[in-house]
Formats: C-alpha cells, sequence, structure tokens
C-alpha cells in the first residue's frame, strides 16, 4: 500500500493510508499513514460504528495537512482481536440418518446462512459453485482428513485452498445470523475452526496434507494462523 | 501473549519493502474542497468472482455499487467484519456522508482495489504500469485525495 502511495503522490494526487502494520508503515515510507492497532480485516475499526469509522478517517484526513513527510501517527485507541474467546452460537439441528454429520450440519445452518444474505445482499461463497456445494466441499475435507489422496476427492487440488475460504465464509456469514450483534474479530473464525465439525474436517486436512508432505501451496488457505493444529491421526 | 494477529504482524513487520529513496509528495487542496477516492489493497472485485486473478493490476470499482467480493487470497486476517459491514475496508458510505455535510467536496464515481500481500516486493507493475494508470483515472475523473485502505 505504501507503494501505490508513492506512485499515486509523484502522479498528482494527495494521499493518506490507514496503516495495520506498523512496521510496514515505517519501511514503505509513504507520506501520510494513520497506523491503528485494529484486528487484521477491520482498518476503519468497528463494522456497523459509522461514528467509530467517521472518528478514524477524521483522524486520518487530519494528516493532510502536513507536508513535513513521511508522517505516520498512531490512532490513540486499540481494538484486540478476540480469538481466545469463540462466538457462543448455536448449531440449528439437522436430522437425517442418511447424512453424514458434517453435511447435516452445513444444511442446518443453510437458512441462516440465507438470512445474512438477505440482509447485506452480498456473499464470499463465490469460489466454488455457491452455498448448494458446501456440503460436497466438507466432505472432501472430511475425505482428505481420513486418509483420501487429495487429488482423488472431486476437486483440482489448486481449488482445494478456494473451497477452504467457501466453506469457512458460508459458517462465518451464517453465524452473523446466529447472534444478535457483529462478533469481535476472530470470534466467529474461533467458532467455526473450534467447535463445528467442518472447521475441524479442514484442520484434519490441512495436518493431512502436511505430514504428507504436500506443497504448502495447496493446504496453505485451509486454517488461518493462530488456530489450533489438528493431530492428523485424531 | 499477545493476540492472533500480534503473532501474525510479528510475522509479516519486517517484510521487505520496495525503497523509493523519497517519499513523493503532492500538497493536498482543502478537504471540503476535495474530491476523494478509495483505493484499497483488499483485492474487492465488482464481478461475483471470488479469486484474486489480476495479478499486481486493479479492478474498478463503481461509487453505486456495494455488491463486492473480498477476492484477498490470505486467510490471516477476519473476514467477517467485511462480510457484515463492507465499510469496515472500504468506507464508502462514510465518504458519502462527509459529502454530504460538506466535510469533504465530493466523492469520486469510480475506486479502485489491488490486492496487498504481493509476493514480489518490488511491485514493478504497479509502479511502472498500473499504479500510474490508477492515477490517471482518478486524475480524469477530478480527484484530488486518496484514502488508502488495506485488509
Amino acid at each position: 500500500m505504501s507503494a501505490l502511495a508513492n506512485v499515486l503522490e509523484a502522479e498528482g494526487l494527495a494521499t493518506v493510508g490507514i496503516s495495520l502494520v506498523r512496521g510496514q508503515a515505517v519501511s514503505g515510507r509513504a507520506p501520510r499513514m494513520l497506523h491503528c492497532e485494529f484486528p487484521l480485516g477491520r482498518p476503519l475499526g468497528r463494522p456497523g460504528d459509522a461514528s467509530f469509522q467517521h472518528r478514524v478517517l477524521a483522524a486520518a484526513f487530519a494528516l493532510l495537512a502536513r507536508d513535513d513527510v513521511p508522517v505516520l501517527v498512531d490512532f490513540p485507541e486499540r481494538i484486540d482481536d478476540e480469538a481466545g474467546a469463540p462466538l457462543a452460537c448455536m448449531l440449528p439441528p439437522h436430522h437425517d440418518p442418511s447424512q453424514h454429520p458434517a453435511a447435516a450440519e452445513v444444511m442446518g445452518l443453510r437458512a441462516a446462512y440465507e438470512r445474512t444474505f438477505a440482509v447485506t445482499s452480498r456473499t464470499n461463497v463465490c469460489r466454488s459453485g455457491g452455498a448448494d456445494r458446501i456440503a460436497d466441499l466438507v466432505m472432501a475435507f472430511v475425505r482428505i482428513g481420513d486418509g483420501a489422496a487429495h487429488d482423488d476427492v472431486g476437486i483440482e487440488p489448486q481449488a482445494l485452498g478456494a473451497a477452504a475460504l467457501d466453506i469457512r465464509g458460508y459458517y462465518e456469514e451464517a453465524a452473523l445470523s446466529l447472534v444478535d450483534h457483529v462478533p469481535a474479530a476472530r470470534q466467529a473464525e474461533s467458532w467455526f475452526y473450534r467447535q463445528t465439525l467442518a472447521g475441524t474436517a479442514l484442520r484434519r486436512a490441512r495436518a493431512a496434507l502436511a505430514a504428507a508432505g504436500v506443497s504448502r501451496g495447496i493446504w496453505f488457505s485451509f486454517v488461518p494462523a493462530g488456530q489450533p493444529v489438528a493431530d492428523p491421526s485424531g | 501473549m499477545g493476540s492472533t494477529d500480534d503473532v501474525i504482524r510479528a510475522g509479516v513487520e519486517g517484510l521487505e519493502a520496495f525503497d523509493f529513496g523519497v517519499t513523493q509528495h503532492t500538497t493536498a487542496p482543502e478537504l471540503g474542497r476535495a474530491r476523494v477516492a478509495i483505493v484499497t489493497t483488499a483485492g474487492l472485485r465488482p464481478d461475483g468472482v471470488g479469486v484474486w486473478t489480476h495479478g499486481q493490476g486493479f479492478a474498478v470499482l463503481d461509487a453505486s455499487d456495494r455488491d463486492f467480493t473480498l477476492a484477498h487470497v490470505s486467510p490471516n486476517f477476519d473476514r467477517v467484519g467485511v462480510a457484515a459491514d463492507l465499510n469496515v475496508v472500504y468506507p464508502i458510505d462514510r465518504l458519502d456522508e462527509l459529502a454530504a455535510s460538506g466535510v469533504i467536496g465530493s466523492v469520486a464515481p469510480r475506486h479502485f482495489s489491488f490486492m496487498g500481500a504481493q509476493p514480489d516486493h518490488t511491485l514493478t507493475t504497479i509502479r511502472l504500469d498500473t499504479g500510474p494508470a490508477v492515477a490517471k483515472m482518478l486524475r480524469d475523473d477530478g480527484v484530488d485525495v486518496v484514502v488508502l485502505t488495506p485488509v
């Protein structure tokens, strides 16, 4: 982002950037940066809080008056992620004895996912065929975790990472309709990876592929840093 | 023990950045007269595609559009915030409010998205091609000020 700032300034545009990684803001020497110690993924700080977002923008715009570049100023408030406090989120039941429990879990969340979509009109479940495919995708990861070859589960190996992001997105978007507030950063992520069968499937698949020496590029996107690593034999 | 983000930040704080030598600088106009645009490195796409395929290229975001996908490749940031409120990454509604109240002059008709975390830290294409191309489009739209947001 600092490179873009320098390019745009050289082309006659005044810029101010929001930084989430202070070291990169320092080394990039962008002309005007407001460093915000906010969760990664939330540079304006608080989703759904227009007043807070305006305060961040006001602090950023205040730097436009500075000509003593490079300028790097810290926003005075800090927001931490809450990965250690998973969302308290009940999984809606879906009883179908003919289905694998993980597939039934996916189906149980479908109504919640649709409710979120009805509110936001947006979804990030868009890489692998949409919400209709999530149960099949989860089952592919279940099979990998159980020892199946990653190139024999019906998904191109290079598309497994995108499929993992779609599964995670489906659960996280569903979670927004299962609680009455926007969760703190990483709370829904921790709920997904630590308390759902699909999240467990992704962690087991990642562990299985890493143990088998499969290229990191295949499984890198399955599980974010900070979430617990699964025992591949578990 | 720090937060998860602290751990991730520690891993990327020291990544090498391209050295421009001298920080570039344009004096900003008075904010109340400025036309403001957003340039984000969140990898937002307006076409429903969830995978970033533009390399060091960019996507054009129409100011009236809110239906974007978050195509950034990294799994290592919170994705729920932007799922709940696009403005937490792309503060377009906030800019509209600031224009309506006269704090800024106006909001640009087009905004732009790149993807951060590029594996090639020299960013040659951005520096020499796509960055200047976006600058020209911004100037063509009468933009004076750019707000840059990461994800």
